[in-house]
């Protein structure tokens, strides 16, 4: 594993600023372990840290909670490990105006657990356990809900950021609508901590709906499934989710989410009911693994599943399903994902032979760029990671890259995690 | 900008953009006299007037790539224009730059049903892409005021809201796609027609970036299921105050209408003069809300307003009972800001926005600054979301009415951004806003959005002089001269 050592004279900057200890195995940032963790407690003490890492050259890559650290490429170098676990604190909660700010660090969990006193939630899905706002906000995950809500990108309103140079800079604010100046937190959003360090974000809230009803339907094959999901976001009854779970060899089960008032839910479900057909149930809970990804927690130390986003026009849902089908033959793949929204998650077991795998990734990538989106490799053992490019082809590269050199020209915020080895 | 050189010299600056222009574009599409010029000299807010040094209609993606690729190799400056109905100045012409008008890319090059998706030109109007979806059982959710007349380009560049917003967001929420030229002149796609594409989200901070990062020859936008149940209610209060709680609780009890809108005694006298709208005679203020859905949610939802309304003081409510009737509420509510002529020859629009909990304190605070200076303002707002269009009345035939009016104008704004809101909730910055910028952000703020800017257009020819008070210098421009020009050190070129 690459430890690049560090001067004394870096050492003491660091040290000096925020309360630092030496990295242990266990911090490494997808194998590749850094020299310090430094945990500051406030924006000015993330300040503080890039300060002294800008004065020293030293690389740096954040951590929220650390739930998704070794997605993306492993990084090129990373001397300082930002843990941001220490900024956990609900900055304020205005119920009346449907708003909250909280630090980086904080988990979602706990910023759910908060609003919810009022009524109120934070419509994202926590579809990694444990994950920190700031953490679900650079690696823009979603669940089922966007559909209805949108994600990250449609909620967060406000935001705090500290650059590599150690400057603090606010965008957005604190109201729902605001065009004053660029938004730069939408380009934080699935940055993967490559230009700057969230610290702190402000985000609108919904009022918790009264009732919510499931309503399961299995499918036959990926044209039915494709037909239903059609006749679920072409009707009126506006579902909050629709999502399809598609496992590996056969079957296939599509759910529709619907919110709302106890009432109008009712009516809204039977209606729902209706179009999926004579086999479809209804109920009052989510059914097993709703919103959890389909590569599941695997344990610790064990060799990590390929896992990966797919993304595609709605029109392209029958066609996804249908190559994850054929794939079977070579490496079981379970997909699951918002057959409404056109972004699903596949998994593909540790244990598949790494050219099954490479083969997979480029034929998945193929159809979903057939239809207007992506496939990216989120995570995988270090083998398949090596053999693939996991974030494929990307439009507008030379341009990112301009963004990255005026916001971290010295390449030194998660160097290398991102697209085009950004 | 250089001048022409004398006969047989290779034009310069402007003169060298429209020799290209004359190359890409048919006659028609280069305007060059300057009578015809004076006609784009100013958009939406009337009072800034320029007139450009040349004006281009390019008919496609190719030609207008081809016009900003000259600008960048002449160093001119350009400016965006759609529909010209930007309230911010965002389309204010340079003298020394080029306009660049998107009237002409007006296609609708697809409805997909099956994706929700519609691709259409930047000259496209608004209101044209929920005409082309309907028959689809599909509409466009944002929806300014101006949506008869306003186009996509200009919606993508402002980031437009509209009354509806409060439920189904803003223009940011709604596009997928664009093709953008750069400043550079290089045509790009940034964003998908499926979500989430990798990489940064550069279509996001393209979105709202007033013209100043590029021009968007093609939009992918999201479009909207048709609700299945409508229902609008004007309901009538006697102060603000009440209409204000009455909004606040609506909130409270977890409805989120689609659209929730308040007009002071003031506005309705407006409207009511220009439109007959029929408002409840006596209002001190009116509400206009909209709930839209599922059939059976939209049952209860109504109920419960209705009851939080009456709760609230609400000493008239009328619903809708019909498609004309519903148009008619709404007319008034529109017609707002043009209706406000008929009571002043003059007046300011404002834009700031608040916390919705600030509301009666905000609108006691602007009744005060009213009642100090002598300056009449009638409020019009989107109260669901604490975006205010206060309307500061004047006559600029009186001396020094317009100065008065630009202080109330700009107390109103300290007042939002005393209460934790922003200067501008839609209509942008512009040049009319910019040097408010510094009273919400910092120095460090307005540097680090600058970042954006020095990677998109380093150079600084898009749209200059629009939402920075000050521009940052962007370290090394490839190609770009440093220092004077060498035929200027020569002594041979003067620059003026």
């Amino acid at each position: 594993m690459p430890t690049a050592t560090l001067t004394d004279a870096a050492r003491r900057a660091v040290s000096d600023v925020c309360e630092v200890r030496d990295a242990e195995p266990l911090d490494g940032v997808d194998g590749v372990v850094p020299t310090l963790v430094a945990r500051p407690t406030t924006t000015e003490g993330v300040a503080a840290v890039l300060r002294a890492a800008a004065g020293h050259g030293l690389t740096v890559v954040p951590r929220g909670r650390g739930t998704k650290l070794s997605w993306g490429r492993p990084p090129t170098s990373a001397d300082v490990l930002l843990d941001l676990s220490g900024l956990d604190r609900l900055i304020d909660h205005a119920a009346g105006d449907l708003i909250v700010a909280a630090e980086a660090g904080m988990t979602l969990a706990e910023l759910q657990q908060h609003v919810g006193g009022a009524g109120q939630r934070l419509c994202v899905d926590e579809t990694v356990p444990g994950a920190s706002v700031g953490g679900t906000l650079v690696a823009n995950t979603s669940g089922p809900r966007r559909l209805v809500a949108g994600t990250m990108r449609d909620l967060l309103i406000g935001i705090t950021v500290v650059r590599a140079d150690g400057v603090v800079a606010k965008a957005g604010g604190r109201v729902v609508k605001n065009v004053a100046g660029y938004d730069l937190g939408k380009l934080m959003i699935g940055s993967f901590g490559t230009l700057a360090v969230v610290t702190e974000a402000t985000f609108r809230l919904h009022p918790v709906p009264a009732a919510r009803r499931w309503v399961t339907a299995p499918v036959e094959d990926a044209r039915h499934a494709q037909r239903l999901a059609q006749e679920v976001i072409h009707s009126q009854c506006v579902p909050a989710a629709v999502e399809i779970d598609w496992p590996p060899v056969a079957g296939g089960v599509l759910t529709v989410l619907v919110e709302g008032r106890a009432e109008g839910v009712d009516a809204r479900a039977a209606t729902v009911r209706g179009l999926l057909g004579d086999f479809a149930t209804e109920t009052e809970d989510p059914p097993a693994g709703w919103s959890a990804y389909p590569w599941g927690s695997p344990e610790e130390g064990a060799e990590r599943p390929t896992s990966l986003k797919l993304t595609f026009a709605l029109s392209g849902l029958g066609a996804v399903l249908a190559t994850a089908r054929e794939l079977d033959a070579e490496v079981p793949i379970a997909v699951s994902g918002s057959a409404g929204a056109g972004v699903a998650h596949a998994a593909i077991p540790a244990e598949a032979p790494v050219e099954g795998v490479s083969a997979a990734v480029e034929r998945l990538r193929e159809t979903c760029s057939r239809h207007g989106g992506s496939a990216v490799v989120l995570d995988a053992p270090a083998a398949v990671k090596a053999a693939v490019d996991p974030w494929g082809p990307v439009a507008a590269l030379a341009l990112m890259r301009r963004v990255k050199d005026q916001f971290d020209p010295d390449h030194r915020l998660s160097p290398g995690r991102f697209v085009g080895g950004i | 900008m250089t001048s022409t050189g004398g006969a047989g010299a290779e034009p310069t600056g402007v003169a060298a953009v429209a020799r290209r222009a004359a190359e890409l574009l048919p006659e028609a599409g280069v305007i060059t006299d300057h009578a015809r010029l004076r006609t784009y000299e100013c958009d939406g807010l009337t009072h800034y007037r320029v007139t450009p040094a040349l004006v281009v209609i390019p008919e496609d993606a190719g030609q207008l790539a081809g016009i900003i690729a000259a600008c960048a190799e002449h160093d001119v400056p350009y400016v965006a224009r759609g529909s010209g109905t930007g309230l911010s100045g965002g389309a204010l012409p340079h003298a020394e730059g080029v306009l660049v008008v998107t009237s002409r890319m007006r296609a609708i090059r697809e409805v997909r049903r099956e994706d929700q998706r519609a691709v259409v030109e930047p000259g496209v109007i608004n209101l044209d892409v929920t005409r082309a979806a309907t028959p689809h059982g599909y509409y466009y959710a944002p929806d300014p005021s101006s949506q008869q007349v306003c186009s996509i380009g200009g919606n993508l560049a402002e980031n437009s809201g509209g009354a509806h917003c409060l439920k189904y967001g803003f223009t940011a929420n709604h596009v997928l796609a664009a093709d953008l030229v750069t400043p550079d002149g290089e045509l790009v796609t940034l964003g998908g027609t499926a979500p989430d594409s990798p990489g940064y989200d550069l279509l996001g901070a393209v979105v709202g970036s007033e013209g100043t990062l590029g021009i968007a020859t093609s939009v992918t936008v999201r479009l909207t299921r048709l609700p299945e149940e409508v229902r609008t209610v004007l309901v009538g209060f006697e102060s603000t105050d009440q209409a204000g709680a009455a909004t606040s609780a609506i909130i409270a009890a977890g409805v989120l209408p689609a659209a929730i809108e308040m007009m002071d005694a003031l506005a309705i006298e407006a409207a009511e003069a220009a439109v007959h709208c029929n408002y409840p005679e006596g209002a001190g203020a009116v509400l206009v809300i909209e709930l839209d859905g599922a059939a059976d949610e939209v049952e209860q939802e109504y109920a419960e307003v209705e009851r939080l309304c009456r709760d609230h003081g609400a000493f008239e409510q009328r619903l809708a009972t019909d498609p004309a009737d519903r148009a008619l509420i709404w007319k008034g509510r529109k017609s707002a800001f043009a209706a406000v002529g008929r009571i002043s020859p003059d007046y300011i629009v404002q834009d700031g926005v608040i916390p919705r909990t600030a509301l009666p304190e905000v609108l006691h605070a602007i009744a005060e600054l009213s009642a100090s200076s002598g300056v009449r303002v009638a409020n019009v707002f989107h109260a669901g979301d604490g975006n205010l269009h206060p309307l500061v009345l004047f006559d600029d035939a009186v001396e020094g009415a317009g100065e008065a009016a630009e202080q109330v104008s700009g107390a109103i704004l300290d007042l939002c951004i005393q209460h934790g809101g922003s200067i501008t909730g839609e209509h942008g910055v512009g040049v009319d806003k910019a040097a408010y910028m510094p009273r919400m952000y910092s120095d460090e703020d307005l540097d680090t959005m600058q970042l954006v800017r020095c990677a998109f257009d380093p150079r600084g020819i898009s749209n200059p002089g629009k939402i920075f008070p000050t521009p940052r210098l962007c370290g090394e421009v490839p190609g770009r001269h440093k220092g004077p020009h060498p035929l200027q050190q020569a002594g041979l070129a003067e620059v003026f």
